[in-house]
């Protein structure tokens, strides 16, 4: 019985270990966007080859962040799989639906402002996020 | 889908954690599939078949 725990537990640590790191992915992924976004204006005032450098490496922690995700995913079982897929698909749907709405708005002149791409990226992070804790709610 | 996945692990005397490491899923997961709230895949509910020594249709009604 200890050593099926220990199996459990190596098993637990081992889905806890891939979510810390995808975690710092994510982290790694945000700094990385705020230093392309703000690097040319506040750090480098504008130097090309920094800005395009600022560029490259949110791009590259951004694909370093999806197979992140990709072996997360691989570890889970088939019911925290089913969760984490559904949870994705709405905050896809929803990203995609209400993202070409917002786009309207300003073309139809309903608003002045410019549409952010911030805004979608936050509304499906947190689509994603309802739709996690929904899921996991549902198979309690 | 009802099952008799709680029955058969309370004859042996495991916890759903031994049948989770057992089965290679997560607790909750088990827990999930005993409340018939999760319905398993065909390779999970023939492993658990093959565990118990039993057909699919013995532990899982349709």
């Amino acid at each position: 019985m200890n050593k099926q725990t220990s199996v459990i537990n190596r098993r637990d640590a081992s889905t806890a270990k891939n979510a810390t790191r995808l975690m710092i992915w994510a982290l790694a992924w945000v700094l990385t966007t705020a230093l392309a976004a703000f690097g040319p204006k506040v750090i480098w005032d504008f130097h090309t080859g920094l800005t395009i450098l600022g560029v490259l490496i949110n791009v590259g922690v951004g694909f370093g962040m999806i197979f992140a995700t990709k072996r997360h995913l691989q570890r889970l079982d088939e019911m925290h799989q089913k969760i984490f897929r559904d949870a994705a698909v709405l905050s896809l749907g929803v990203g995609l639906v209400i993202a070409s709405s917002y786009e309207l708005l300003e073309d139809i002149q309903l608003i002045t402002a410019q549409p952010e791409i911030s805004h979608v990226i936050i509304l499906m992070t947190l689509t994603f996020l309802v739709g996690m804790i929904a899921g996991h709610r549902k198979y309690r | 889908m009802k099952n008799r996945l709680k029955v058969l692990r309370a004859e042996r005397d495991w916890t759903q954690a031994q049948l989770a490491n057992e089965l290679e899923v997560s607790r909750q997961t088990i827990n999930a599939i005993e409340k018939g709230k999760f319905d398993p895949s065909l390779p999970l509910a023939f492993k658990a078949a093959r565990l118990f020594d039993l057909s699919i249709e013995d532990i899982f009604e349709g």
